[in-house]
């Protein structure tokens, strides 16, 4: 019996030791109208051989393109001894660090990460993980409504340029608590948050404002006169940021005179394979003033009977399963070997191996655009420093250049005409450390002819 | 166990070391004046001013470091866990092999479907096989934990009340057993709590829920078998009730291994339920996550289910997203919840197969009643002792705290030092000094055994030497933490003075 | 057995109150409340010039493993507030109707105490509750 490991003789003297019948009898209590009958439509078992050869079979339809696909989730190289450790059963089959004694391994980790997190993001603490990038938005929003001392607003100001399915995620999540998401425009030149716009929002009573660097497009928003307006006008500012480009931008806990108050992101981009959308891991960190209003679990150092340091989860008066109707969160599972996984990158990466990825990839996405600029009919749309994603216009519609790209082997970009009709025919193309000159001059020519291609047909 | 405490990787770090093998190439020619061009476009204002704290060590000295850490954790893969609504068993080793394969890990989540035939047609299989086993009608497999889960299900059920004009019902009925997240979640789907008592014998107070249930029930949350390890033998006029008076059955799936393949939920009533693909589909739980929380609905919530969700189209296979369903609670994650999760337990499911499916809940089933049994005769107090046992059972060691000073947490302490990890202690919250025990299916009888003699020989030590229990454990890296400490003079980030101490 | 003191109000909720000689109420948690809590590592006390119902949430008491509200007995304004529980909620565990009081507040109506329970009443509660 596949992972059953009970004898025939082991089942007839565990029924005598219960002083049942058979194995049926001890579902007695089950009213037999309930009872299933069989489960037709599952198919028969399959040794690990078979289920091997069939998981290789789909993995092969699936191949393997050249991407040029970001918009939240971006290949890095990973290395090798991230998931080789990461996958050790000590880390993979362990249980959620409750009994801290026999958990000091995973205990001990997360308070490196949070350690490593808080001075990446430029905060003072961290949590141990949240779902996702988009979760994480969310539970920042609920968070600063619960947090903020003098507004007892529901609305929170999410610019357009947050990467629309984060907002998706925070409508859904949080419009049962009455939250408002109101949006402001971005500027068409630049692709970044219009000043002008935001002016109609001065002096009302609003909970907060999610300031999503580099934003969605990929542009660099000026951060610090960004948070000094919210700040001025009683607002919390939400920090949504990409962890790599922490190596070379400036960290929320910097923005402005006074900081973002609370920083998510997406931790994917921190040795987590794309694997086609999870799991990855949200990161969130705040200041210390806001510590009790956060959700998820956090680790503290702390000593034994003898004294000697350790590490146990803390604070978890805040959490669902003491706290259960009034929890700053429903959270209980988090991200944990995801978080761990990114705990390995960054120890292997280091600030300086973090810098390098960040700077080659912004160099490898300028060449990029430098080079698809020059196919005719392909134009930039927005002007102004950017980090590793640029929004491209196209002459001709961009699903079709797209398709034309992918029978080359090739994933152009996302296509934005669904969330952002007004920029007409717009693709997001991104370019990692991961490319190569080659890659970049492939897509360049696959392009022109592509458009040669839609334009013929 | 090892013995040896490790030191912080921040101690590892000197400046200028790293593990360099792991840094992109040195940009050269075309890239390198690329570099140059993007970089300076961005303004000094926009630049970080000081390096972040991450480690500058070698590649030897981080794989130590993690490796000598992760021999500080119990762990399934050397531990028995016999943690009650946590159903710990064994994760194949070919699941995490074959759901890492390349192409399945470099897959762009906004690929296109037509480049992840392989892997939608597994999520798509996964869908049927899950509505199959629970007897619901559709199932979205967007929800990335057990909680994310609940949180879905009750946002469906307020959905549902909206759309046919019912504004009124926001009131939740939680037995009072029920997990926190069940209270958690209602509260974060703006509903109201309202908690109902269970009976001597473990089932719902049926008098208490009349009284509880009216107008303003969106619905009732349920685990079953509950958390208190009994199956709620009046489930069908639980259902009669609540569907009388206009609410809907939520059905909390933590407990699900302990009725695989014996009694669906779909056919008990319930018109949502969650699964926690990471306690009865065995994905791993990895420390504390990821999970993995797919619903299932009946047929009149089927509109309101989370996207994305699989579909089928021609041959193949498609996302459904917003557009294809408008009526939807929307999106949940960024994309599409925790996939690589899925694809595990897609994996675990197509090697047990029909009949493997429905021996998981006959075997846990077996293991807990036997465990039960031994250790009521070897003179433990069980909370039900007129039950049976589910896949899981709860002792209470209230006449030991009274009569020798020994509480459940000196057990669960002491157990560690035997080399098992301790029950699930002090819940449920209502049974004093309880342990909620569950030895799940694939526990041979061995060491079934070796649990209960470790059990019996605590019990001894607590009539003849209580004092040592106070102390436990001993043999771990370190000896029971001061929580209080944590808590008050907190300390949540490694600070360079602390290697002095 | 619990500390009870005697000329104290009480509410089945285990707070305390007293009427202090300015005709101000101090109010605080039980003897019994805080040792079923036990070591407390966080307190948060109302902002004072908040109105309150009586049985309104007004604070809240951390331990390590629990998290509790703490409900007015009576209605009225928060007048005064115990700083040093910021620093030191131990105070609660070592001297709970003393210096571990937490509020104090200007009562709505003179004769609002009179609707709580007797020290004796009060014991009998605990009895009853098994404690």
């Amino acid at each position: 019996m596949p992972f059953i490991p009970h004898t025939e003789a082991d089942v007839r003297e565990m029924l005598a030791t219960i002083g049942a019948k058979s194995i049926e009898e001890l579902f007695d209590e089950i009213p037999q109208n309930l009872r299933a009958q069989g489960l037709a439509g599952i198919p028969e078992g399959l040794s690990e051989m078979e289920v091997g050869r069939l998981m290789s079979e789909r993995a092969r339809q699936d191949g393997r393109p050249l991407s040029f696909l970001g918009a939240g989730a971006y290949e890095h190289h990973i290395p090798s001894a991230v998931w080789t450790i990461t996958t050790r059963g000590e880390y993979y089959s362990t249980y959620t660090p409750y009994q801290a004694e026999a958990s000091q391994g995973t205990l001990q980790l997360i308070h490196e990460y949070q350690t490593m997190i808080s001075s990446l993001t430029g905060m003072e603490v961290s949590n141990a993980s949240l779902y996702d990038g988009g979760s994480a938005v969310a539970e920042a929003a609920l968070m600063a409504a619960r947090a903020h001392r003098k507004s007892k607003s529901p609305r929170v100001l999410v610019p357009s340029t947050v990467n629309p399915n984060y907002r998706r995620v925070a409508i859904s999540t949080t419009g049962n608590q009455g939250l408002r998401f109101e949006t402001v425009p971005y500027q068409r030149e630049t692709g970044c948050i219009d000043f002008a716009a935001l002016a109609s929002f001065a002096g009302q009573d609003i909970a907060a404002m999610v300031i999503q660097q580099p934003n969605f497009f990929g542009q660099l928003e000026d951060v610090d006169a960004l948070t000094d307006w919210a700040h001025e006008q009683g607002m919390l500012v939400i920090a949504a940021v990409n962890p790599t480009s922490l190596a070379l931008l400036k960290p929320p806990g910097e923005w402005g005179i006074k900081g973002a108050d609370i920083c998510v992101g997406e931790g994917q981009p921190l040795g987590v394979p794309l694997s086609s959308g999870g799991p990855y891991f949200g990161f969130m960190t705040t200041r210390m003033d806001y510590l009790r209003s956060m959700p998820g679990r956090i680790v503290g150092r702390t000593v034994d009977l003898e004294g000697r340091h350790g590490y146990t989860l803390t604070l978890q008066a805040r959490e669902q399963h003491i706290r259960r109707g009034k929890a700053t969160s429903n959270i209980c599972t988090n991200q944990g070997l995801l978080m761990t996984a990114a705990t390995i990158y960054m120890s292997l990466i280091g600030p300086a191996g973090l810098a390098q990825v960040a700077e080659t990839s912004m160099a490898r996405t300028h060449q990029l655009v430098t080079a698809l600029g020059r196919q005719r009919g392909v134009r930039q749309a927005f002007a102004g420093p950017r980090f590793h994603e640029c929004v491209l216009l196209l002459d001709r519609p961009a699903a079709a250049v797209l398709r034309e790209l992918e029978s080359q082997g090739i994933l152009g970009g996302v296509d934005l005409s669904g969330d952002y009709p007004e920029l007409g025919s717009a693709i997001l193309v991104c370019a990692t450390e991961t490319k190569t000159d080659g890659d970049v001059e492939r897509y360049a020519n696959a392009l022109g002819s592509a458009l040669q291609a839609v334009r013929a047909a | 166990m090892n013995q040896m405490l490790e030191k912080s990787i921040f101690e590892y770090s000197r400046d200028g070391r790293g593990a360099e093998a792991q840094h992109p190439p040195a940009l050269r020619g075309a890239v390198a004046s690329a570099a140059k061009e993007a970089l300076g476009a961005v303004p000094a204002a926009l630049c970080r001013k000081s390096k972040p704290m991450l480690p500058e060590a070698s590649e030897l000295d981080v794989v130590r470091h993690f490796t000598r850490l992760s021999q500080l954790n119990f762990s399934i893969d050397t531990n028995f866990y016999p943690l009650g609504s946590c159903t710990m068993k064994y994760n194949p080793k070919a699941c995490n092999q074959y759901a890492m394969l390349p192409e399945f890990l470099s897959r762009h989540p906004l690929a296109p479907d037509s480049q992840g035939q392989g892997f939608l047609s597994c999520m798509f299989e996964l869908q049927e096989m899950l509505k199959k086993v629970t007897g619901m009608k559709a199932v979205s497999l967007n929800p990335m934990a057990g909680a994310h889960g609940e949180f879905a299900g009750v946002a469906m059920i307020r959905a549902y009340h909206r759309a046919r004009g019912d504004l009124v019902r926001n009131e939740i009925i939680v037995p009072e057993a029920a997990h926190g997240t069940n209270p958690a979640t209602a509260t974060m789907c703006g509903c109201i709590v309202r908690e109902i008592p269970v009976d001597a014998e473990g089932d719902v107070d049926i008098e208490a829920l009349k009284k509880a249930v009216g107008p303003n029930t969106a619905g009732i949350m349920l685990t079953n078998p509950s958390t208190l390890g009994v199956f709620e033998r009046k489930i069908e006029e639980v259902a009669r009730i609540v569907h009388g008076d206009g609410g809907l059955l939520y059905y909390d799936g933590a407990n699900l291994n302990a009725i695989l393949g014996k009694v669906r939920p779909g056919d008990m009533g319930f018109d949502v339920i969650h699964m926690n693909l990471h306690k009865t589909f065995s994905t791993p739980h990895g420390g504390g996550g990821p999970g993995a929380g797919a619903v299932g609905v009946s047929t009149r919530l089927e509109p309101f289910l989370p996207v994305p969700v699989v579909g089928r189209e021609g041959e193949g296979y498609c996302w459904l997203a917003e557009t294809d369903r408008p009526q939807s609670i929307g999106r949940l994650s960024a994309f599409m919840g925790n996939t690589g999760v899925l694809l595990r337990a897609y994996i675990y499911m197509r090697m047990l197969g029909r009949e493997g499916m429905s021996r998981v809940g006959e075997f846990a089933t077996l293991n807990a009643n036997y465990v039960m049994a031994r250790l009521s005769s070897a003179g433990f107090d069980l909370a039900y002792p007129n039950r049976r046992a589910s896949h899981e059972f709860i002792i209470t060691m209230k006449r030991q705290a009274k009569e020798l000073n020994v509480t459940a947490m000196d057990i669960a302490k002491r157990l560690l030092d035997y080399g098992f990890h301790a029950p699930t202690t002090y819940f449920p919250l209502l049974v004093p000094e309880c342990l909620l025990i569950e030895p799940a299916e694939t526990e041979s009888r061995e060491t079934l055994d070796g649990f209960i003699d470790a059990m019996v020989a605590i019990l001894g030590e607590a009539s003849s030497d209580a004092t040592k229990l106070k102390g436990a454990p001993y043999t771990m890296p370190v000896r029971r933490l001061d929580d209080v400490r944590a808590a008050k003079q907190l300390e949540l980030t490694w600070k360079p003075v602390d290697s002095a101490a | 057995m619990s500390q009870v003191i005697a000329d104290l109000k009480y509410a089945k909720s285990h707070e305390w109150a007293r009427l202090l000689p300015s005709g101000l109420v101090e109010i605080g948690i039980t003897d019994h409340a805080q040792h079923a809590l036990g070591d407390l590592v966080f307190v948060e006390v109302p902002e004072a010039g908040r109105a309150l119902e009586a049985g309104a949430a007004c604070a809240v008491v951390e331990s390590v493993k629990a998290a509790s509200d703490v409900y007015s007995p009576i209605a009225c304004t928060v007048v005064e507030c115990n700083t040093e529980l910021a620093s030191t909620p131990e105070l609660i565990n070592q001297d709970c109707y003393g210096r571990g009081w937490l509020i104090r507040v200007k009562p709505a109506s003179a004769s609002a105490l009179e609707g709580l329970l007797s020290a004796d009443a009060y014991s009998a509660v605990l009895t009853a509750e098994g404690g």
